[in-house]
């Protein structure tokens, strides 16, 4: 069976860069990139939510089927 | 799927003014979640707050708010639960509202047990207004009225609560993020004075001056200090030192204040 990969929506205008969702996901799948978080490998998300969940300013959705 | 706090948030309030990597956004984010959980409806829910970083969180949730002086939330709360007592109830606010400059109708709201949940965001400062020491700063911390270290002892929330009377107190921390909607939902659930402290970072005004480099330092110091109750029963006294414990700490059942008040109403009816 096919890996179904999630979309991880990340709005940069709430962002404010505080680098929690880089250092909490447990298959790095996240980067900074400038101020901003964005996806780096999204191959390698297993869905765990963390970074929907740590998120503190409402910037990251994990959209799955 | 993405859990939709879109729908509990006023349209065009985000982003909030949260400093980054401040934790109450992981707390509003957690009584979002306790809100949906247990179908509150926004016409029949009040969140009361007084002044401070921590009491901003009602401006953004679309439900019944109040935004009063600072350190009177218990104040105005037990106002709205005394004249609809039928309504959920929530106050918000940080250390320093809830126990230096509220401290007194904090203890005399936990000592009455009305039906409300006090969430404390403890983030051991007075962030908004320029870093000064709270009570609950630890004793040698920095803080920009305290340079050279804070001489004096910091409160134990949840022990205060306790001894005044509060009928439900637990303690979470900003890491734990799962655990937060759960405390809040047992707490709302509790018939009674209910408090929820959240060890909280400051980042800013807190953080910059205790020689923490990152957020994720002070996240991970809130991982290391939580000790669950059910874990802390094996430990020794050693190995507890310096330790926080996380979890329900203390329930009972005890008459509640809003059903006393009415028996007195109908006792005072009565005899006319």
């Amino acid at each position: 069976m096919e890996k179904t990969l999630p979309k991880i929506e990340i709005i940069e205008k709430y962002c404010k860069g505080c680098h929690i969702c880089v250092e909490f996901c447990p298959t790095k799948v996240l980067e900074m990139k400038g101020f901003y978080a964005s996806v780096k490998n999204l191959e390698a998300c297993i869905k765990c939510m963390q970074c929907e969940l740590r998120c503190p300013d409402f910037a990251i959705k994990v959209i799955t089927e | 799927m993405a859990f939709d706090y879109d729908k509990y948030i006023r349209p065009g309030k985000l982003p909030h003014i949260w400093c980054p990597g401040c934790g109450h956004g992981i707390v509003m984010k957690g009584l979002i979640r306790a809100m949906d959980t247990l179908k509150l409806q926004k016409e029949n829910t009040a969140i009361v707050s007084g002044i401070g970083c921590a009491s901003r969180l009602p401006g953004y949730i679309d439900c019944c708010t109040l935004h009063t002086a600072h350190g009177r939330a218990a104040a105005f709360a037990t106002g709205v639960k005394l004249a609809k007592p039928e309504m959920n109830v929530i106050l918000c606010g940080g250390d320093g509202d809830g126990t230096a400059i509220g401290g007194n109708h904090f203890i005399h709201a936990c000592r009455r047990n009305i039906d409300m949940t006090y969430i404390i965001m403890n983030n051991y400062i007075y962030g908004m207004t320029g870093g000064q020491f709270s009570p609950c700063t630890p004793t040698g911390h920095k803080a920009s009225t305290t340079p050279y270290g804070n001489p004096d002892p910091g409160f134990d929330i949840a022990k205060l609560a306790i001894g005044a009377g509060a009928t439900f107190v637990a303690r979470g921390t900003a890491f734990h993020a799962n655990q937060i909607d759960k405390l809040i939902v047992e707490a709302i659930q509790h018939k009674g004075f209910s408090v929820v402290e959240i060890l909280d970072d400051c980042p800013t005004t807190y953080g910059r001056r205790n020689k923490y480099k990152s957020v994720i330092e002070m996240m991970n110091r809130l991982k290391e200090v939580a000790v669950p109750v059910k874990a802390a029963e094996k430990m020794t006294a050693e190995q507890l030192q310096g330790k926080v414990l996380t979890g329900v700490l203390y329930k009972e059942v005890k008459p509640e204040y809003t059903e006393e008040y009415a028996k007195v109403i109908e006792r005072a009816k009565a005899s006319k």
